[in-house]
């Protein structure tokens, strides 16, 4: 056990402890400085853990004994492997460029130290989730950041937008975690332990055999532990049906939407199922519910992108529809190939929603586009970034995208696994998609008519809803009159170095997926073995490139950006009559499919009407009204019968004396008795 | 053995008589000298438990720290003391929270203060001689002795209803426990005239003895706990109870059923318990399920944890009948954890009653503007209620719903539910009740919590994450003590 590994993730535990009991002593420089220490030194450490793993030396082991009970030794330990170092550097990395970014973005919130004290908090979380080489601490990293998310989410917590959309984040995500637990207690009941190499090992002994969970029909207990295990990825890596509380988190500040909503936390699950991979792939209907849950998610979630106007939100949806991208490569066994659109998703994501900040400070924290336009005179940077941004999320080559999302889609291509063919239309089609919202982002914000206010007198009158009040954070430029302006160096610079791995990062595909980087990290069964197949004629990644210009994703995407720039530069007065003929299904999407209102109509105010009902019916009346009071009524009553016996009249005693002694009288001289004992005999 | 010092006796009587001592203080003209003397009174109660803990040998199941005396010898009564795995930790809890009642009812009761730490003082004696009785008859006294002090709590310093609440709450519990008093009787004239506990264990029973047996115990154990259907006592009692009355009901007085359970039923009946463990896991898994629901559906704070206590000791007695070390330890951890936890929360509320006089949840709204750290404090008690890894909730909800699993899928299926429900009913009391815009003048008035409040919220707080991130010193002293109950009983005594 070396220090090193543990300095990755106890460095910046160390500056949210700081920053978050002392925030008022060391003021908001000494809680920047501190957290970004913290942070910066985790880096370089991940760094160091990296190069280590790449010379061979990998480590697995405990840090300390958390419990033991019923002969299972349950740990705390760090599992360091190629796997666990891409993340540790992927979240590192990112964490850290948001940290600097923070300071200019939230340079007048009064929650200053809080905020920076969550992030670092966060930081922590996720290092332990990644790094851990059990099922026990990964639910431990797993609660924690939703944890970290949910408080982040509601960081403005006087605005009911907010605090509605961190307890719904929460919700939706314990319903994932209760598949999840589920999927822990079958591995440890069937297993005994929960180490990760030891239910590996054991793995393909289990491998055939069954469990009944309805009498007579058998099922894999391996299928049961993964559709489990994946169900808490489909909350925490918003995944249909779970999607619904993703866009909703962007009630958050900016750069917690980067960090968290789109480039670390969400993709714990997909991380997850890679690292698990030993079980998936001994399990193809758990591979093929992934591969279709992912194709839903990617395709139909693109869609609502289409239709929204506020900026964060066009992101969110486009990040709902990658993480279906992902999710439909672990169907495949793509596993790499997942991983790898993971790293480059995180960085061209984090420019994406950090220039996507860098416009909402520019804009006096105006979020919608339609009071956009015409920005890239004003914030060259930004523009910039935000385009590599985009013809990444694209796809176009060379850019990051193409190279993670090209390969998923030819996995999906050759994968034989069921559902492989809805998934790879899905993608297919969702490319385009892909193209069109994003292109659409860009031309509707940066191109065209300036449509923004200069005169910022009545910023809230403008209104748009639940943007408005945001009096109590964040950057307001005093002076400057109303023209938008480029932000600030510690936003810029964090942006620049995120857009540069973002064009330069699928270049390592060589390396990632076809250079079989993960090694044993990840396990492909033989018949699945649709990258090692791709390895054969991976051409270099100019071949790729040229390749991947005759193929059809790319010229879907040429499609898409085609569309884009037809319907918001040449012809932009043609949105709004699609809008108008296509009222209908502009109005599915509106409404997110009817997914909100249905949860919020069934399940929330379904469970509080079923308590009410139980408690007035169960509770109130059946156990306390008859049950309860009704025995200490019906005493009562009896109690009031038999009081009539001593009344304290001496004359009713006497009656009833006179009354007693003639019956005893009566029954002696007859001598009822006798009669009464012949008659029993 | 060296000598020792009787812990286990002074554990009992120091709190008892500190109570007596504060209690002859009398009137409220000496109020400073009463809580000064009940608070010498609880540390030092507290202190006389730490040997029980350092010098307490984790390799054994058999008793330590015994004590055993003639006390009526005519019946064969004796004064038997002694503590295992599974009692130890309680009085040690037990202990604790009467320190933070004392402290938490420090300036807040101002009328009949000695009156008041004398009843918490004396209660908490009887308690720990409850958890430490070996002779049954002592049990039953210690027992049925608890009610008095917190009967008087609940009618004197309760809300307005407090008689009600009261009487039901009197009345219940002692329905119960005559049933119990009948069946020591009955196992007294079996042994041939003994009241040890532990000669009980051994003493073989016909399957209907067993089961009638088993019923009167349940009787008397399932209202304490409380199971459903018998729990209606607790939110009533919970609202009318003082803020000390309903921390050290929730956390202390709710576990003397379970106990029970664990110290009579299951050992005492092996084959009944096993014949009724479908019905058990039944009622356990209702209280996890409908008590969810219900506490879904209160406006109250004080019943929403009420309820939500139900729903979490349901988790202990699905624990103790699955029959395996996961749940069995599961168990006993969520009744420790429970412990810090619920008395939390009603510490938390009280700070909040103290302030507004009101429990609704919708008096309230955006208490974060004016109270911060209370906020902060209530979120992690909030999370350690409803679970969260780190915390001290989620060991024992873990743990048994690992147990759950290796007994059938669809008992773990219904028991992580509280995931769901559990997240539910607590943070959306906390959003209602924290967060937001101000909501009203009495809210923008409040001030956040004194140095006081800020002492035994953040000793909870160290108990609820220390326990969280590093139960294995709870779970060892537990391993002999359940390891060997398993083991007895799934030997049959038929």
């Amino acid at each position: 056990m070396k220090a090193l590994y543990l300095i990755v993730p106890l460095a910046p535990l160390l500056g949210a402890i700081v920053a978050g009991f002392f925030g008022r002593r060391i003021g908001r420089a000494g809680a920047h400085w501190v957290t970004i220490l913290g942070v910066a030194i985790s880096l370089i450490a991940s760094c160091m853990v990296m190069s280590e793993v790449l010379d061979g030396v990998t480590f697995n082991g405990p840090v300390y004994t958390w419990l033991t009970s019923g002969g299972a030794r349950l740990e705390v330990g760090f599992m360091i492997d190629r796997l666990s170092a891409l993340m540790m550097i992927v979240v590192t990395f990112v964490s850290l460029m948001v940290h600097i970014y923070t300071i200019g973005y939230m340079a007048e919130d009064p929650g200053y130290q809080r905020f920076f004290s969550y992030i670092s908090l966060f930081t922590f979380s996720m290092l332990m989730l990644v790094m851990s080489n059990n099922f026990l601490q990964l639910f431990f990293g797993w609660e924690a950041v939703g944890l970290v998310s949910y408080l982040l989410i509601g960081f403005w917590y006087t605005r009911p937008t907010a605090i509605y959309a961190n307890l719904k984040a929460f919700l939706v995500n314990r319903v994932g975690d209760f598949g999840f637990v589920l999927g822990i207690a079958l591995i440890l009941a069937n297993f005994g332990t929960l180490d990760y190499l030891e239910v590996f090992r054991h793995a393909p002994e289990m491998a055939t055999q069954t469990m009944e969970l309805f009498p007579g029909t058998p099922y894999l207990v391996i299928t049961v532990i993964c559709i489990g295990l994946f169900i808490g990825a489909m909350g925490k890596s918003a995944q249909f049906p779970l999607h619904v509380w993703l866009p909703d988190s962007m009630e958050g500040p900016t750069p917690i939407s980067a960090l968290i909503h789109a480039a670390t936390m969400v993709t714990a699950g997909i991380f997850m199922v890679s690292r698990m991979s030993p079980l998936f792939e001994l399990s193809q209907a758990a591979l093929s519910f992934i591969l279709v849950i992912g194709a839903i998610t990617a395709f139909f979630m693109a869609l609502i992108a289409l239709v929204q106007y506020d900026i964060k939100r066009v992101v969110a949806y486009s990040t709902l529809s990658q993480l279906g991208y992902m999710t439909m490569a672990l169907g495949a066994s793509a596993y790499s190939a997942a991983m790898f659109h993971l790293m480059t998703h995180a960085f061209f994501k984090a420019v994406l929603f950090l220039g996507a900040g860098s416009v909402i400070m520019a804009m006096h924290h105006e979020q919608d586009m339609r009071k956009m336009g015409g920005l890239r005179k004003y914030l060259p940077v930004t523009y910039l970034v935000v385009l590599i941004g985009a013809l990444a999320n694209a796809g176009f080559p060379p850019f990051a995208g193409f190279f993670s999302k090209d390969t998923i889609i030819e996995a999906l291509q050759a994968s034989q696994t069921p559902g492989a063919g809805i998934a790879y239309v899905a993608a297919v089609l969702g490319v385009f998609v892909g193209a069109l919202y994003s292109f659409r982002l860009v031309f509707f914000a940066f191109h065209g008519k300036e449509r923004f206010d200069t005169h910022h007198g009545n910023e809230a009158a403008q209104g748009h809803d639940s943007h408005d009040g945001h009096e109590d954070h964040g950057h307001h430029d005093h002076g400057h009159g109303g023209t938008p302006h480029e932000s600030p160096l510690v936003v810029t610079v964090p942006l620049v170095l995120l857009a540069i791995p973002s064009v330069c990062a699928g270049w390592l595909i060589g390396t990632v997926v076809y250079g079989n980087y993960f090694g044993d990290a990840i396990f492909i069964a033989e018949s699945h073995e649709w990258i090692a197949e791709m390895t054969h004629e991976y051409p270099g990644v100019l071949g790729m490139m040229g390749h991947g210009l005759t193929s059809l994703p790319f010229w879907m995407a040429v499609a898409g950006l085609a569309t884009a720039w037809f319907l918001y530069i040449l012809r932009p007065e043609l949105p709004a009559v699609i809008r108008a003929r296509l009222g209908g299904l502009v109005r599915v999407l509106e409404n997110k499919y009817g997914f909100d209102d249905f949860n919020q109509w069934f399940f929330a105010r379904g469970a509080v009407k079923l308590g009410t009902g139980l408690w007035r019916f169960g509770d109130v009346t059946i156990i306390d009204g008859i049950m309860v009071n009704g025995t200490a009524k019906l005493v009562g009553w009896f109690a009031g019968v038999v009081r009539w016996l001593q009344s304290g009249f001496i004359y009713q005693y006497a009656f009833a004396m006179i009354i007693g002694v003639s019956v005893l009288l009566f029954v002696w001289v007859f001598d009822v008795t006798s009669l009464f004992s012949n008659w029993v005999r | 053995m060296p000598a020792q010092a009787p812990w286990l006796s002074l554990a009992i009587w120091i709190p008892v008589i500190a109570g007596l001592i504060v209690l002859a203080s009398g009137s409220d003209r000496n109020a400073r000298e009463a809580r000064v003397i009940a608070l010498i009174g609880a540390i030092a109660g507290l202190l006389v438990t730490i040997p029980l803990f350092a010098d307490f040998d984790t390799s054994t199941s058999a008793m330590q720290f015994v004590i055993n005396r003639p006390w009526i010898e005519r019946f064969n009564i004796n004064y038997h003391l002694g503590v295992d795995g599974i009692s130890m930790l309680f009085i040690l809890l037990n202990s604790f929270v009467t320190v933070l009642v004392v402290i938490a009812g420090w300036d807040v009761i101002k009328t009949r203060v000695a009156q008041y730490m004398a009843a918490f003082l004396i209660m908490s004696g009887l308690m720990n001689g409850v958890f430490a009785a070996l002779d049954a008859m002592l049990f039953y006294v210690f027992f049925e002795a608890t009610l008095i002090p917190m009967y008087i709590v609940i009618g004197v310093w309760g809300g307005p209803n407090r008689v009600y609440a009261a009487v039901k709450f009197f009345l219940y519990t002692l329905l119960g426990s005559l049933l119990m008093l009948v069946a020591f009787l009955y196992l007294y004239n079996k042994s041939g005239g003994s009241f040890s506990i532990l000669d009980y264990h051994n003493l073989p029973l016909t399957m209907t003895a067993q089961t009638l047996l088993f019923i009167a115990f349940l009787l008397a154990f399932a209202v304490k706990v409380p199971m459903w259907p018998v729990h209606t006592w607790l939110p009533d009692a919970h609202v009318e109870a003082p803020t000390g009355g309903s921390a050290v009901l929730a956390a202390i007085m709710l576990k003397l059923g379970a106990y029970g359970f664990i110290r009579f039923s299951l050992p005492i009946l092996p084959d009944a318990s096993h014949a009724l463990s479908g019905f058990m896991i039944t009622l356990s898994l209702i209280a996890v399920v409908y008590i969810g629901l219900v506490a879904l559906a209160q406006s109250d704070m004080k019943k929403l944890i009420a309820y939500s206590s139900i729903s979490h000791m349901g988790f202990v007695t699905l624990g103790f009948f699955i029959f395996n070390a996961y749940g069995m330890e599961g168990a006993l951890v969520q009744m420790i954890s429970h412990g810090f936890v619920s008395a939390a929360m009603f510490l938390c509320v009280g700070v909040m009653y103290d302030r507004m006089h009101s429990r609704q949840i919708s008096d309230y709204g955006g208490v974060v503007n004016t109270m911060p750290k209370f906020a902060a404090f209530l979120m992690l008690f909030a999370m350690a209620n409803c679970g969260l890894p780190a915390t001290s909730g989620f060991v024992g909800e873990f743990m048994v719903i690992m147990g759950a699993m290796k007994f059938n899928f669809w008992i773990a299926f219904l028991a992580a539910t509280t995931l769901i429900f559990g997240a539910a009913y607590t943070l959306w009391m906390y959003k209602r009740v924290i967060f937001g815009g101000i909501a009203n003048s009495h809210v923008a008035e409040l001030k956040d919590i004194n140095a006081r409040e800020f002492l035994i919220l953040a000793l909870l707080a160290i108990a609820v994450l220390g326990m969280g991130l590093y139960p294995l010193p709870f779970t060892e002293i537990m391993h002999a003590s359940v390891n060997e109950l398993l083991k007895h009983v799934a030997v049959s005594k038929l």
